[in-house]
């Protein structure tokens, strides 16, 4: 049961997406965010499916796991999808009844906007599918390392995002083992109204609290017990430093960003004639 | 009352990049009354197994018969199966959640339907079965010692008065000390309530005292299933499966290797000192 939850959702694979550095990946999906910002119209949105099918391909993820992602999101979704439908006004009326109206203008946003967002969450999936967590917060520690010049304990903040990341499934884990063992002893966690259900949570979440509270004192224990005291004079056992394929990636990435600049600029020059 | 697994297979993350085959192929008759110990390395699929008997894991392919029930029937009742088969999970201390020892063990009796008076009668009877006195009952579990702890966690299950009960490494991370209580009074409840015991384990000293019948499994398969003396006598292969034969054992194959005529089958030191004083005395 808690076993399926892909929190963290690592998906190990060997593909060249994998062996990417973490800090083109981050670079690049904020890149890709921002084109998606940028993109206007039907050519741009065709540039920015073609890139994201290439990517997906490359990182040899299945395409299911990457869809698994948007089933979360699927209400927010729905609602962007369905304002935008009726409340942005055209001038050509596709539909109407009553108050509520379609327009040409309004399809076509709400159209742009769902697949914004899809391919927003998609790209971001893809990162987190590629990337272990611990190689996700070194890049990103790397990254905001300039920080560290404006007193941002950038080290600890990467530490902590660490830390809390490697806990996950740990305590996934320990709720299983509690919850079964629990209804092994004749606990029920299914059945009973609310307050039944809130009362059973009792025998769960007591030991939970209490093993979380002892595996952060060991660690910290541990930590201490290795002379660990920040991140000053800390290095690396893995450094990260840039492959050529890294800076192949940096350029594919400036590109398509240029690329969909462009597009866009064109757009607003040419307008309607592509859409 | 038997459980009977016929052909159970078990995949963990079915489909998926962590599949694991843990269980294949197990087929396993555990009459009554038997004290039987389970015993296998790290990831071979014992604890696992267990969590079958008790229907805590639905098994992928294959049945399990309780009583000659099957228990993925329809009209199998899931909580009268957790209350005849109890299951002592790994380092059950951690599953003490009470303000204080007694509302702890009444837990499992209460879920099953018994009133406070005799959840609590059954309660104490566990603990003192388990060598918990009186002056512990009112005190939190969380400041119990560490083998007190377990005990009272064991208790809370024997308070369930199961039929079988099962124990998933009993004496991991206890003193010698606190090892062999808690595995003599086991033996002890065994004998004296007749209950069916599976013990899982993976160190053969202790098995090897208490156990009649031993059952050895490696990568998710029954490789051995016999008496223990019998079991032993494979010690190349249950080395082979990251497993050793009991120091006994060894020392005993050693003698007759350097031409003593003993029993090799001695497997605890007091069979090993008659076998050897049986050998000297000609």
């Amino acid at each position: 049961m808690l076993r399926d939850i892909t929190l963290g959702q690592y998906y190990p694979a060997k593909s060249i997406i994998h062996q990417l550095d973490p800090r083109v990946k981050l670079v690049t999906t904020i890149l890709y965010i921002i084109s998606l910002f940028v993109a206007k119209g039907i050519a741009g949105y065709a540039v920015a499916t073609v890139f994201l099918v290439m990517v997906v391909k490359m990182s040899k993820v299945p395409f299911r796991y990457i869809t698994k992602g948007l089933k979360a999101v699927i209400m927010i979704l729905m609602i962007t999808v369905i304002f935008n439908l009726f409340m942005v006004n055209g001038e050509v009326e596709l539909w109407r009844f009553g108050f509520l109206r379609i327009t040409d203008k309004g399809l076509r946003t709400a159209v742009f906007m769902a697949i914004r967002l899809i391919y927003l969450i998609i790209g971001s999936s893809i990162m987190t599918l590629t990337t272990t967590p611990n190689d996700l917060t070194d890049g990103l520690e790397k990254l905001l390392g300039p920080l560290k010049k404006v007193r941002v304990p950038v080290h600890e903040i990467a530490m902590i995002m660490s830390i809390a990341l490697r806990f996950i499934p740990i305590l996934l884990e320990e709720t299983d083992k509690i919850m079964k063992a629990q209804t092994a002893r004749g606990a029920d966690f299914e059945s009973g109204n609310l307050i039944q259900k809130a009362k059973a949570m009792v025998p769960l979440l007591v030991p939970l609290f209490i093993s979380a509270f002892r595996r952060a004192n060991d660690l910290a224990m541990a930590m201490e017990a290795r002379c660990y005291h920040g991140g000053d004079g800390r290095t690396k056992m893995k450094p990260l430093h840039y492959e050529s394929r890294d800076k192949m990636a940096y350029g594919v990435s400036w590109g398509y960003l240029l690329l969909m600049a462009v597009l866009s600029f064109a757009q607003g020059f040419y307008g309607v004639m592509l859409l | 009352m038997s459980i009977k697994i016929k052909d159970v297979n078990y995949i963990y993350a079915e489909s998926t990049a962590y599949e694991i085959h843990a269980l294949k192929d197990i087929n396993l008759e555990i009459p009554d009354g038997q004290f039987i110990g389970l015993i296998g390395h790290t990831g071979s699929g014992k604890s696992t197994l267990v969590q079958h008997l008790n229907g805590l894991i639905k098994a992928t392919s294959g049945r399990i018969y309780f009583n000659g029930r099957d228990i993925y029937g329809e009209n199998f009742s899931m909580r009268e199966l957790r209350s005849k088969v109890g299951l002592v999970f790994q380092y059950p201390e951690h599953q003490l959640f009470e303000v204080d020892v007694l509302s702890d063990v009444c837990f499992g009796p209460k879920n099953l339907g018994a009133s406070k008076e005799e959840a609590e009668r059954r309660a104490k009877e566990a603990l003192r079965m388990v060598g918990m006195g009186e002056e512990y009952d009112k005190s939190s579990p969380f400041e119990l010692s560490g083998g007190q702890k377990r005990r009272v966690a064991i208790a809370g299950v024997l308070a369930m008065e199961p039929e079988v009960l099962i124990l998933d490494e009993p004496t991991a991370g206890l003193d010698p000390r606190g090892r062999d209580e808690i595995l003599d009074q086991i033996e002890r409840l065994q004998k004296e309530r007749g209950i069916t015991v599976i013990l899982v384990s993976h160190s053969m000293e202790d098995v090897a005292r208490y156990v009649d019948r031993m059952i050895v499994m490696n990568q998710g398969q029954v490789r051995f299933d016999g008496v223990p003396r019998e079991v032993f006598r494979h010690g190349k292969e249950l080395e082979e499966m990251g497993l050793a034969a009991p120091q006994m054992t060894y020392l005993m194959q050693a003698l007759k290797d350097k031409g003593a005529d003993v029993d090799t089958d001695a497997t605890t030191i007091e069979e090993a000192a008659d076998a050897i004083e049986q050998w000297l005395k000609g």
